[in-house]
């Protein structure tokens, strides 16, 4: 006889709940206590189970291809740095039921009134703890409670705009908030791609499961966001901390959704007490920032010093009034987990009506009376440091479970909750509910916690219809399971009716916002000019390199002349060809890829994985290639790929000034590297065979062959390669396309002047389009090649410093 | 007592600055009962882009000063004339530390000047277990508030040698305090942290001292620049008090208070950033005249 037989088995009638027995005194989301399959899965797991285990996986590889393609991804701090993960998807949906919804959402709208109040009297009369109603110290002491914000009313009449809350569910069926998230909640935007990705896997019966759509949320939030600039021409934007931030695809993904520009601290500057964006056409505006950089390091003159990703001034523009924060500085006070103590007090007195959602019971340790019953009851409580705006279990180094700790015995533990004080809270240590997984073949119950999303609209607090929830990897319900390794799920909200036409008309998910009108920051700028550089830098070098090795492959003589001259100049541009894929060549290409990294979200995803698979295949190259002889197969690899990737950018990107910064990056670079080829290769001194070299670097000898009938000679390869209009390999035709971009570009003339930039480029092209065959000498290709690699210095003083 | 203070700071660039913002907290405070500021100017040379005055939380003068024009030096120029009146109260009426504790816990209030804000680590101040042993050794639970102060600063001035060269604006305390030896601002910094360390809230002020002493006195440390000093909360009936711990003395009429906060980041003379290449200089002057 099996211990199963005695546990509380799953819905007989589904196979896939063969082995679905939730944990004694636990929730589950898909049974009732009962051990029935609750109504509102009843219709999925029908679907589930219509499903062979075959197409199951297909469907969750789909989903997780979608992912892959979207770039979906996070990036995790481990012993190796940072490094970025795959997003781990939980494919099977959390589904909660309309009415349940509906608790849910009333009770966090209050707690969003609530939380608003809070925060206004904080940084406004304090009248809570000039009442009593909250420790000054505590406050005092926090270092979220941000000083120079003391006495500053809102632009907009608001502290909160967007909250997200994370939630569980108790034993008893009822919802707990656990934390509140206030400072700069993230994961709205990877709930989105869970929908879309999970919205895959399950494609033909997501369509008609009368799921809540997303897209109403975020057109609502956008459209009150753009409403708070004031002046129309102003700018609404998100701020983020850069590339390293472990949720920076987010930034990027919501930048690009909404249609906002994505910036960092240096991107702005305060004149006269006003937010402005440096951007390739001057200073611009910005009066809503939408930041996900904690208020702390946003001014390092006026809150934390050692800031180097803040903007100075911007408490500043504040405090003038001019900028409307979303959340204000210093909303991250509200994460205190030592205020879940005193707010259902505080809501009772504020709002006069109790917490309809309650927050996890929580003990502050500040006060002797309080000491005493946590002492007594410490075996089954979480402690944590009283000012810690963590989620709860996210730190395992100061978080932990009275009966688990080592300061257990008799004593010890009551003496250091005496020591520590008010630096300590206790939480009642909740168990969590559990919700289905999908586990070889079977559904399995793993503990879950759902983040819950809240904008300010027209119409008041909204609550995003699904969210966003953490699935525990452990099999037990504590929330302490939460700690580390779980997976993410999306969650759905269905209803008994189908959706009203409003929101089908929204289906995709898309909204398809019209972008703000545009300036690019000149830090975008300077990135994409770099990515053209770096990419057509390699390109440069690869074909060098391939040459070279073609060559060394057919004499086996590394001191003929032409290749011992090509060995040197590959050393001279870092890729001396020592081994087989240097050093050098892979550093290009991660050059590009970090470019690249900081302007995602005007990237497309496609054009993103191209670049990275380029850098990976160099690398893996790098790694294994032993012999020489392989080389010019491996270099023809990478040329398609760059090709392809270059073919990607430049077919697929909308023609905006950045594509431009873009593509004047390559010609630049495409002109300066071929000029001084030219200069090199062409000399009286010039080893037999180095006019073919150049043809074949330049990719040009079958228009050589096409156009001159006559053989070959220093005087056409020149022409050809320099001064031919026509080739679009040639240093004329770069100038003259650097030419066009340029006159196009902001302030390029003004009143019939040209930029300094415009000039120089004129100059530079008018000098060449002079020349003839004769006059470029090794010398003058020289001075060529110096001229244009100074429009590189003009170009950034002119639009990017 | 009526003095003239005049205060220059200068900076040199080796390679021009291009842009920068700068929060100066110069100008001598008015405080009730302690001293009047009856005149003062603050000049910059070259002048700033943009210029604006404002407090901060805790009621110090700052002035914002923005350059957007590129400049290869700098500087700030203060005079003003201030009547210090401030004596120390000598009677020591504060409550031993363990009553001091139960009169924190009866603050319910955030204004500036309460003690909630000093009692913890602040931003440039870690609170490290060496200066809650030091501060031990020198007083038990039966120490007043004020006693305790006193002792503790003595000790400090004792113990700790002063060498301007020995450290930078940015050496932390406890750097400062392990090699016993520092200039005003970490003798400040490390007082404080043994007063905060047994439970006295105590926080940082900068200031000017006189720069000749009264005849048949020695001439004070630090007069040559700006100093700083310490101030405690010696309970509800006494206050705050301060303290000198470089020059072991009560703070009286030789001192002039400008700003104060919880340590020097809140009360830098300048504080700021800066755009340029290269390395700086700067001079530091300063003469308090009585007249």
């Amino acid at each position: 006889m099996s211990l199963d037989e005695t546990a509380k088995s799953g819905d007989l009638e589904y196979d896939l709940l063969k082995s679905y027995h939730p944990f004694p005194g636990v929730s589950d989301e898909l049974l009732d206590p009962s051990g029935t399959v609750r109504p509102v899965w009843r219709p999925f797991l029908d679907h589930l189970s219509s499903l062979s285990a075959e197409d199951i996986g297909d469907r969750f590889a789909r989903g997780n291809q979608y992912l892959n393609d979207a770039g979906v991804y996070f990036r995790q701090y481990g012993q190796d740095g940072a490094l970025e993960r795959e997003w781990p998807l939980s494919h099977i949906p959390v589904i909660i039921g309309e009415s349940d919804w509906q608790t849910i959402a009333e009770g966090l709208v209050q707690r969003a009134e609530l939380l608003e109040k809070v925060v206004g009297d904080l940084y406004g009369e304090n009248r809570l703890v000039t009442n009593g109603y909250l420790p000054a110290s505590l406050i005092a002491e926090s270092p979220e409670w941000q000083r120079p914000l003391v006495g500053i009313t809102p632009r907009s009449g608001h502290f909160l705009h967007f909250l997200a809350f994370e939630i569980g569910r108790g034993p008893d069926g009822t919802w707990w908030v656990l934390s509140d998230r206030a400072q700069a909640p993230s994961g709205a935007g990877f709930a989105l791609e869970n929908r879309v990705a999970t919205g895959r896997v399950f494609n033909e019966y997501f369509a008609k499961a009368n799921v809540h759509r997303l897209a109403g949320f975020f057109r609502r939030f956008r459209d009150q966001v753009l409403d708070l600039r004031g002046e129309q021409d102003s700018r609404v934007s998100i701020l983020t901390p850069g590339p390293l931030n472990d949720t920076y695809f987010e930034h990027a993904y919501i930048a690009r959704y909404l249609g906002f520009m994505l910036l960092e601290g240096e991107d702005l500057t305060v004149e006269n007490g006003h937010l402005m964006v440096r951007t390739v056409a001057g200073l611009k505006p910005i009066s809503v920032l939408w930041r996900r950089l904690d208020s702390a390091w946003t001014d390092p003159v006026e809150l934390n010093e050692e800031s180097h990703i803040g903007t100075p001034g911007i408490v500043q523009a504040v405090r003038e009034g001019n900028v409307t924060m979303v959340n204000a500085l210093g909303t991250g006070i509200l994460e205190t987990r030592a205020l879940l103590a005193f707010l259902p007090r505080i809501c009772e007195q504020l709002l006069g009506t109790r917490l309809k959602l309650p927050n996890v019971a929580t003990w502050w340790c500040g006060e002797e009376s309080t000491r005493s019953y946590v002492k007594e009851h410490a075996a089954a409580m979480m402690f944590s440091p009283a000012l810690s705006t963590a989620l709860p279990f996210t730190s395992g180094q100061t978080d932990f479970i009275g009966k688990d700790s080592d300061r257990f015995h008799k004593g010890i533990l009551e003496n250091w909750i005496d020591t520590e004080k008010g630096g300590l809270v206790a939480q009642e240590a909740v168990t969590l509910s559990t919700t289905p997984a999908y586990h070889d073949g079977l559904l399995v119950p793993r503990p879950m916690s759902l983040r819950v999303f809240l904008a300010r609209t027209h119409a008041g607090w909204e609550v995003m219809s699904g969210g966003f929830a953490r699935i525990g990897k452990a099999e037990s319900a504590s929330a302490i399971a939460m700690q580390a390794g779980g997976s993410a799920a999306d969650v759905w909200i269905v209803g008994k009716r189908k959706l009203a036409m409003d929101t089908l008309l929204h289906q995709s998910e898309s909204p398809f916002f019209k972008s703000q009108s545009g300036a690019l920051p000149s830090r975008a700028a300077d990135n994409l000019f770099w990515l053209g550089r770096y990419v057509e830098r390699a390109e440069g070098a690869v074909r060098l390199l391939r040459a070279y090795h073609a060559r060394l492959l057919e004499t086996a003589d590394p001191e003929a002349p032409l290749i011992a001259r090509t060995a040197d100049y590959l050393e001279d541009i870092g890729v001396a060809p020592e081994t087989p894929i240097p050093d050098g060549l892979c550093a290009m290409l991660q050059s590009a890829v970090n470019s690249a990294g900081k302007v995602r979200d005007r990237f497309s995803v496609d054009g993103w994985l191209a670049l990275n698979d380029l850098a990976q295949t160099a690398n893996g190259a790098r790694q294994v290639m032993k012999d020489n002889a392989d080389v010019p197969r491996a270099m023809s690899l990478l040329l398609r790929k760059i090709t392809g990737f270059s073919g990607l950018v430049h077919e697929n990107m909308y023609r905006f000034t950045g594509w431009r910064f873009l593509s004047i990056g390559r010609a630049l670079e495409r002109a300066n590297r071929m000029a001084d080829l030219l200069s090199g290769f062409t000399g009286p001194d010039a080893p037999e065979g180095a006019l073919e070299l150049l043809l074949e670097v330049g990719d040009s000898a079958m228009s050589m062959s096409r156009r001159y009938a006559v053989s070959l000679s220093h005087a056409t390869v020149l022409d050809l390669l320099a001064m031919d209009p026509k080739n679009p390999r040639s240093v004329m035709h770069q100038l003259t396309d650097m030419k066009d971009h340029i006159s196009v570009l902001p302030g390029a003339s003004e009143n019939g002047y040209l930029s300094d930039l415009a000039r120089a480029v004129l100059q530079v092209h008018t000098s060449l389009a002079v020349a003839t065959p004769e006059t470029l000498t090794p010398e003058s290709l020289g001075e060529l090649r110096d001229q244009i690699a100074f429009l590189s210095v003009e170009l950034s003083d002119t639009y990017i410093r | 007592m009526l003095y003239d203070v005049s205060l220059e700071i200068t900076y040199d660039y080796a390679s021009s600055a291009y842009s920068g913002r700068h929060a100066l907290r110069l100008l001598p405070a008015t405080i009730p009962g302690e001293q009047r500021l009856l005149s003062s100017s603050i000049r910059l040379s070259p002048g700033p882009t943009e210029r604006r005055d404002r407090k901060d939380f805790f009621e110090n003068a700052v002035t914002d000063v923005i350059y957007r024009r590129a400049h290869s030096e700098l500087t700030f120029r203060l005079a003003a004339r201030i009547d210090r009146t401030a004596t120390p109260e000598e009677l020591d009426i504060s409550p031993p530390l363990p009553v001091l504790a139960r009169e924190l816990a009866n603050v319910q209030s955030l204004e500036p000047d309460e003690p909630v804000h000093f009692l913890t680590a602040s931003p440039r101040l870690p609170l490290d277990p060496a200066f809650a042993v030091y501060a031990q050794e020198h007083v038990n639970s039966g120490s007043t508030a004020l006693s305790a102060v006193e002792t503790i600063g003595k000790a400090l001035h004792e113990d700790l040698e002063f060498d301007a060269d020995a450290t930078s604006v940015d050496t932390p305390a406890l750097e400062a305090f392990e090699r016993r030896h520092g200039v005003c601002q970490d003798f400040s910094h490390i007082m404080i942290a043994c007063l905060r360390s047994i439970g006295i809230p105590a926080g940082y002020v900068s200031g000017f001292l006189r720069t000749i002493p009264p005849e048949g006195q020695p001439r004070l440390e630090g007069a040559d620049a700006m100093h700083a000093w310490v101030r405690a909360w010696c309970g509800i009936e006494v206050g705050w008090v301060e303290y000198d711990p470089t020059n072991a003395l009560r703070v009286g009429q030789d001192h002039i208070v400008v700003a104060r906060g919880r340590d020097y980041g809140d009360a830098a003379p300048v504080k700021g950033v800066l755009h340029t290449a290269g390395t700086q200089t700067t001079g530091h002057k300063v003469d308090v005249i009585p007249r």
